[in-house]
């Protein structure tokens, strides 16, 4: 079993401690924080995405692996994996390639968002992080 | 009481175009009395980061839905929620929503299996107003309570189960307007949406590929007549013409096209769709680009 780092162990019970509406309130609050990508990354995440893809762009710097540097991006009209995005780069951008990869797949069952976003669109939290795990692996 | 149909040149050429509305249109009338906006997303968030003044949200995961079984909601459950909406039987319904109107067509589909009476789409859905710049509010409107009446569901004209269509196969045309990866087979889901996916990947024999998305042009607004007739020109307009893609919600959009901008006259979207039929024990499947044979009914 794996374990979460204290920055996304904070935000899991944050959402735990809210319900209903609530949840989705703090869903909008995250997804307005997700940062803007640096310069040298805005031309990369303009390639465009095939039907029904959620259009999230994601780059993973392992420069350190010590300290791996997480940039998301999605548009404005895409809030809902804005917000997933946004979880994951408050929860795991400076944290070590082992801690990243050490997070359990399933970790965004414990937010309690069923209940508001349905099961069938918390895919895009573990499309994510399963993206941030395989970029981390295939650069070992 | 419901509102006027929109008279509009560009819709003219359509089968029923008093079930198009404008932008335009809807700017102008905003506030009607009788007139009820609906927005139904795919994107859970985005009606709360800005939606068209005025809009109820109806999110078709969490109220159209039963909890439980894997049903649409009945007739007192649709009751409840048009009350607690503050939606009136004989009010016009404009419903709206991103991604070409792909859910607000779905959204459509269920109050029609209500035969709820003057149901319409926005011709554009949230992109058309948002691209032109319109209004868009934050606040969540507080209608007063209305007084829906209890109204079974009827399943029999736009709805077909599984049974139905492996007894259709071969007698009828058949539609599958998932993207071609799904149909083929290469694909068990859709990119980013593992859940729901099937064991099994392929398409119901006999099906045409037709994905649902060559009917939204490029603006999210519907083509022209001219132009769909040609996407869907090989197909009977009175055979009896099933739609389906993985859950029932992009069919829904083909469904709206077929029945009311072409005027076919018996139109059913298959819900269960390929999450059902690529999952389900010993029906046939076709994989690849060809449609298949219908299976023998002998055996």
């Amino acid at each position: 079993m794996g374990s979460l780092p204290e920055s996304l162990g904070d935000i899991v019970e944050d959402f735990r401690s809210v319900d209903g509406q609530d949840k989705l309130q703090l869903l909008l609050e995250f997804s307005r924080e997700l940062p803007s990508l640096p310069p040298e990354l805005e031309e990369a995440a303009m390639e465009p995405v095939p039907e029904c893809q959620s259009p999230l762009f994601l780059a993973v710097d392992t420069t350190d692996r010590g300290s791996v540097r997480l940039h998301f991006s999605a548009p404005p009209e895409a809030p809902t994996t804005r917000g997933f995005a946004s979880i994951l780069h408050q929860g795991l951008d400076g944290q070590s390639a082992d801690a990243i990869l050490d997070v359990p797949d399933d970790f965004y069952a414990d937010l309690g968002l069923s209940s508001v976003v349905s099961p069938l669109r918390l895919r895009g939290m573990s499309a994510m992080l399963a993206r941030i795990k395989r970029k981390l692996r295939e650069k070992m | 009481m419901p509102v006027p149909p929109e008279k509009n040149a560009a819709f003219a050429a359509y089968a029923h175009p008093e079930r198009l509305v404008s932008t335009e249109w809807l700017s102008a009338n905003l506030g009607a009395p009788g007139l009820k906006v609906v927005e139904s997303d795919e994107d859970v968030l985005v009606y709360d980061i800005g939606h068209i003044p005025g809009a109820i949200k109806i999110d078709w995961h969490l109220d159209l839905n039963d909890p439980v079984t894997r049903d649409y909601i009945d007739g007192q459950q649709f009751a409840d929620l048009m009350r607690r909406k503050g939606i009136n039987r004989d009010d016009t319904v404009v419903i709206y929503g991103d991604k070409s109107n792909w859910w607000a067509a779905y959204a459509m589909w269920v109050f029609t299996l209500f035969g709820h009476p003057d149901v319409r789409l926005l011709d554009g859905g949230r992109d058309a107003w948002i691209a032109e710049e319109r209004d868009m509010s934050f606040s969540v409107p507080q209608l007063p309570a209305a007084d829906y009446p209890v109204v079974a569901r009827d399943d029999s004209k736009i709805r077909a189960f599984r049974d139905q269509v492996l007894f259709h196969l071969g007698s009828g045309p058949l539609i599958d307007v998932r993207s071609p990866a799904e149909y083929t087979g290469e694909r068990t889901h859709m990119p980013d949406y593992p859940e729901e996916g099937a064991l099994r990947g392929g398409h119901i024999p006999t099906a045409a590929s037709i994905p649902w998305a060559k009917a939204a042009a490029n603006d999210s607004r519907f083509k022209s007549r001219t132009e769909l007739d040609a996407i869907y020109g090989d197909l009977d307009p009175n055979g009896n013409t099933i739609v389906y893609c993985r859950i029932g919600e992009r069919s829904s959009h083909t469904w709206f096209v077929l029945t009311y901008l072409l005027g076919f006259t018996d139109v059913r979207n298959y819900d269960g769709s390929w999450t059902e039929w690529g999952n389900t024990v010993r029906v046939p499947i076709a994989k690849g680009e060809e449609p298949g044979e219908a299976p023998s009914r002998a055996s």
